[in-house]
């Protein structure tokens, strides 16, 4: 029996000491007629583990692809072969939830360094544990900001046009049965970026935040200073969303404008995070410390044992489910802890300087790749903003087919803004650190021969 | 186990690094598109360390957990089952692994078909109509549940359902879920027996009413024996019945939530489907609908054109009551290849032995610790895949309370239960064993337990002022939420 230890003897030893006659006596309580009594058809025979990895090896190597410069909100990255190494140890694989502190300071002082690195990447005050993801974090995000700001009574928050359209779905999703609503800020369609303008007609009326994206979803960078001090002047909170490889060269959420930015959130699968299919990834979220408890998530403290000794433990549990029920800030219950370990390995692996290079590996290559693909006929810069490490072109044909020829290449040459934006001709492209100026040129040729 | 006790941070070394693991540094020139009013003026202060010295200290405090590879696990609720290594290895295949999850469907056939089995197979062994699994943990699951309960009511112009009723024993996500769908919680009491008290839900049953939340078997350990009864009660008031899959270990292939009336089920893959807990996630909650709910489902999700085989994902553009994306993508993809083999390698008889043979370790930890003098919480009652016992005796003779014993537990090796869950039973234990732990790891459990209670008589300190032998002794959990040190500072 797959992963049954017992023996025929241990079940009838086991029966004997509860006193029944067979397995099937304990379920007399269930009423007989709602017992299956079918054979759950729908079932293939257990197999063993090699036929199953056989043929999971089949599935896993069908989805091969030669190159790929998609990105839109999870990127390639070159992963050390020791984080996930580590982070699947069974000690921290098959651990859960550190509710007895004493037998879990593993896990507890991996989430106290965890915290530590995104307030110094993000320039905040604290850190929770982690939250799902990145889009599922803005939703947590802005549900904080209506508690968090009081001046407010609001439950209308600002979000950009130009954020990730999957984060703006995804927080709808989350946040609308709260009645609260996410106005749109329309963006500069010659820029690409959400500017300081755009937002005056929404002066004088009252929102809890304004979310701000750095960068936005086509990969631009926006004036952060002066929509931080806009929006704090107009007596909303800041939600930063950022993409946390940038933050090893881009100025942090907590320096934005005078004040800094009072929530931020992000996806952080780059930092070591497979692209696997969306997930598990994790969102990180940090805030400035008056913001504290209204955040909600699993946080972790440092403090002393009985003996004097330094220890971790859970803390402010009187804001989360378990203890508060209905009255918690949310209802997660858990963090994404195996994915936020990895992160705390990549992290320490790669350090300032690491991360940094990354980070500028990403942008030039990007930069790069641009410069390759404009000089073919037609293909042009469809935004005239810096960029991070994506870029939107336009191109001189229909973008879902170009992009469905390229996959013919085994090319996945980016993202189609043709439904999310009516872009017709627009593509989002993305290059980091993992590719060869080789690589860029192949997808250049290939390009040029699809729009010949 | 290792006395690690410094951080990362203390650590560092200006200069130092993992050489091996960066790309050489850029020059400015080429980051000179970048303005220099948003370039950062400071480096952020991650540490500055070798590989050698992160593999080592991360390896160091790996040890200092307890873990399911390593002990009994028995935390009540919580399915501490055996994660096969398999699994593992088959979801971080390098084709999956690097997939990206805007891949065209044309590079994602593997993966698709994977997912679509799951969904047949989750279906199956539930008995829904239709499975998401989008949904990236149990309380997501919750979330997307009771968003569809109300979309449905609201497609129907039914928009006076404000209230969502919740058995008193449930666990802390229910209430807290319904209210981030925005509805009221009104609590439903339960019996001396652990059933829910029938009367008082009629009662609470109304016009007002969109839907109950129930676990079964329930929090209390036991199988709620009334679950048709209360199935019609909630019907009749033109309510839903939202099933909280997080046990449904207890019952696989036993009895399905669907045959047992339910309209919509999450379930927990990392309990239920042995994925690995991680430290606290990532887990998965797939949810399941019956018919009237089909149309509400959490995109995206796996479909199947019969005629030419080929995998696509159904999108909000094909299903537009959907009631939406809960994550950027699709969920934690990798818990769910995790899912998938473990399902694949048991098959469908192995579905069956799960309910069975957690149900036969529950009962048998039981008798065996009530045989010990433990008293449990529902003595006239079957275990279910868990049980309850209480301390109330302990605490009040020798005021050696139910987590003085857990934290004696931890000296003899073993994880502590869940305690104080549920709330309504005093100084409790919710004790689940599963089915992947051996006759011979119970009694080792039942033999440290026989000891505690013993000590409890003769030595109540070596209880109360317990652990000993962890890398800390108890913490002041005081001192951490008053002088709040959430972040390390030089």
């Amino acid at each position: 029996m797959p992963y049954i230890p017992h023996t025929p003897d241990d079940v009838q030893a086991m029966l004997q000491a509860i006193g029944a006659d067979s397995i099937e006596a304990l379920f007399d309580e269930i009423p007989a007629h709602l017992k299956a009594g079918h054979g759950l058809d729908a079932l293939p025979e257990g197999r063993g583990e090699m036929e199953v990895t056989r043929l999971m090896a089949e599935r896993a190597e069908q989805d091969r692809f030669a190159l790929s410069f998609l990105g839109g909100g999870a990127y390639a990255h070159h992963i050390p072969a020791a984080v996930w190494e580590i982070a699947t140890r069974g000690e921290f694989y098959t651990a859960y939830t550190p509710y007895q502190a004493e037998a879990s300071q593993g896990t507890l002082q991996v989430i106290y360094e965890y915290q530590t690195l995104i307030a110094r990447l993000t320039g905040m005050d604290v850190s929770n544990a982690s939250v799902y993801d990145g889009a599922s974090g803005l939703a947590e995000a802005v549900l904080m900001s209506l508690r968090a700001n009081r001046k407010s009574k609001s439950r209308k928050v600002l979000v950009p046009d130009a954020l990730n359209p999957r984060y703006r779905s995804a927080c709808e999703a989350i946040v609308s049965n709260q009645d609260v609503e996410l106005v749109s800020v329309p963006f500069c369609t010659d820029a690409g970026q959400t500017l300081v303008d755009s937002l005056s007609p929404f002066e004088g009326d009252d929102y809890a935040a304004l979310v701000i994206s750095q960068p936005n979803y086509f990969g631009s960078l926006e004036d952060v200073d002066a929509l931080t001090d806009w929006a704090h002047a107009n007596g909303m909170l800041v939600i930063a969303v950022t993409n946390p490889t940038s933050l090893a060269i881009l100025t942090p959420p907590g320096e934005w404008g005078s004040e800094g930015a009072d929530v931020v959130v992000g996806e952080g699968q780059p930092l070591g995070v497979p692209l696997s299919s969306g997930g598990p990834y994790f969102g990180f979220m940090a805030c400035k410390k008056k913001h504290v408890r209204q955040m909600p998530g699993r946080i972790i403290g440092r403090t002393v044992d009985m003996e004097g000794k330094q220890g971790f433990t859970l803390t402010l549990q009187a804001r989360e489910q378990h203890i508060r029920r209905s009255k918690a800030t949310s209802n997660i219950c858990t963090n994404q802890g195996l994915a936020m370990t990895a992160a705390t390995i990549y992290t320490s692996l790669l350090g300032p300087d690491g991360l940094a290079s990354v980070a500028g590996h990403c942008h030039a290559n990007t930069q790069k790749l641009a410069d390759k693909l404009c000089a073919i006929d037609g293909v042009e810069r469809a935004f005239s903003a810096p960029v991070f490490h994506e870029v939107a072109l336009t191109l001189p044909q229909d973008a879902d087919t170009v992009l469905a020829r390229l996959a013919e290449k085994d090319i996945l040459g980016g993202l189609s803004l043709a439904k999310d934006y009516s872009m017709k001709n627009a593509i989002l492209v993305n290059s980091t650190e993992v590719h060869t100026e080789g690589d860029l040129d192949l997808f250049a040729q290939a390009l040029k021969e699809v729009l010949a | 186990m290792s006395n690690e006790t410094t951080l990362i941070f203390q650590h560092s070394r200006p200069g130092r690094s993992a050489t091996a693991q960066a790309p050489k540094p850029v020059s400015e020139d080429q980051l000179s598109a970048i303005p220099a009013s948003l370039r950062r003026k400071n480096k952020p202060g991650l540490p500055e360390v070798g590989e050698l010295e992160v593999v080592r200290h991360y390896t160091n405090l790996s040890t200092k957990n307890f873990a399911i590879d390593k002990q009994f696990y028995p935390l009540g609720s919580c399915t501490m089952k055996y994660n096969p290594r398999g699994a593992n290895r088959a979801a971080m295949l390098p084709g999956f692994l690097n997939r990206h999850p805007l891949a065209p469907a044309s590079h994602s056939q593997g993966y698709l078909a994977c997912l679509y089995e799951l969904q047949n197979f989750l279906k199956e062994v539930t008995g829904m109509k239709g499975v998401s699994l989008a949904p990236m943990a149990g309380a997501q699951g919750e979330f997307a549940g009771v968003a569809m309960i109300r979309a449905y009511h609201e497609a129907r112009g039914d928009d006076a359902r404000t209230e969502i009723l919740i058995p008193e024993a449930a666990h802390g996500t229910n209430p807290a879920t319904a209210v981030m769908c925005g509805y009221k919680v009104r609590e439903v009491p339960v019996g001396k027996d652990g059933d829910v008290d029938l009367e008082a839900l009629k009662e609470a049953c109304g016009p007002q009413t969109a839907g109950l939340m129930m676990t079964n078997p329930s929090t209390c350990g036991v199988f709620e024996r009334q679950i048709e009864a209360i199935s019609k009660a909630v019907h009749d008031a033109g309510g839903l019945l939202y099933y909280d899959g997080a046990n449904l270990n207890a019952i696989l292939g036993k009895v399905r939530p669907g045959d047992m009336g339910f309209d919509v089920i999450h379930m927990n893959l990392h309990k239920t489907f042995a994925t690995p807990h991680g430290g606290g996630g990532p887990g998965a909650g797939p949810v399941g609908v019956s018919q009237r709910l089909l149309d509400y489902l959490p995109t995206p999700m796996a479909g199947l054109d019969e005629e030419s085989g080929d995998y696509h994902w159904i999108d909000t553009d094909t299903l537009p009551t959907s009631i939406g994306h809960l994550s950027a993508f699709m969920g934690n993809a990798g818990v769910l290849l995790r899912a998938y083999f473990y399902a694949m390698v048991l098959g469908r008889e192995g579905m069956i032995r799960v309910g069975e043979y957690s149900t036969l370790a529950a009962n048998y930890l039981l008798k065996r610790l009530e045989a010990i003098g433990c008293q449990a919480a529902y003595p006239e009652r079957r275990a279910s895949h868990e049980f309850i016992l209480t301390f109330a005796k302990q605490a009040k003779d020798n005021h050696v309370t139910a987590l003085d014993i857990a934290k004696r537990l931890l000296d003899y090796n073993q994880h502590a239960p869940t305690i104080y869950f549920p709330l309504l039973v005093p100084e409790c234990f919710l004790i689940e064993p599963t089915e992947t732990e051996t006759k011979e790891a119970m009694d080792d459990f039942i033999d440290a337990m026989a000891k505690i209670l013993e000590e409890a008589n003769t030595n109540p300190e070596t209880v109360t002022e317990a652990p000993f032998t962890q890398p800390v002794r108890r913490l002041d959990e005081v001192k951490a939420a008053k002088e709040l040190d959430l972040v390390w500072s030089e």
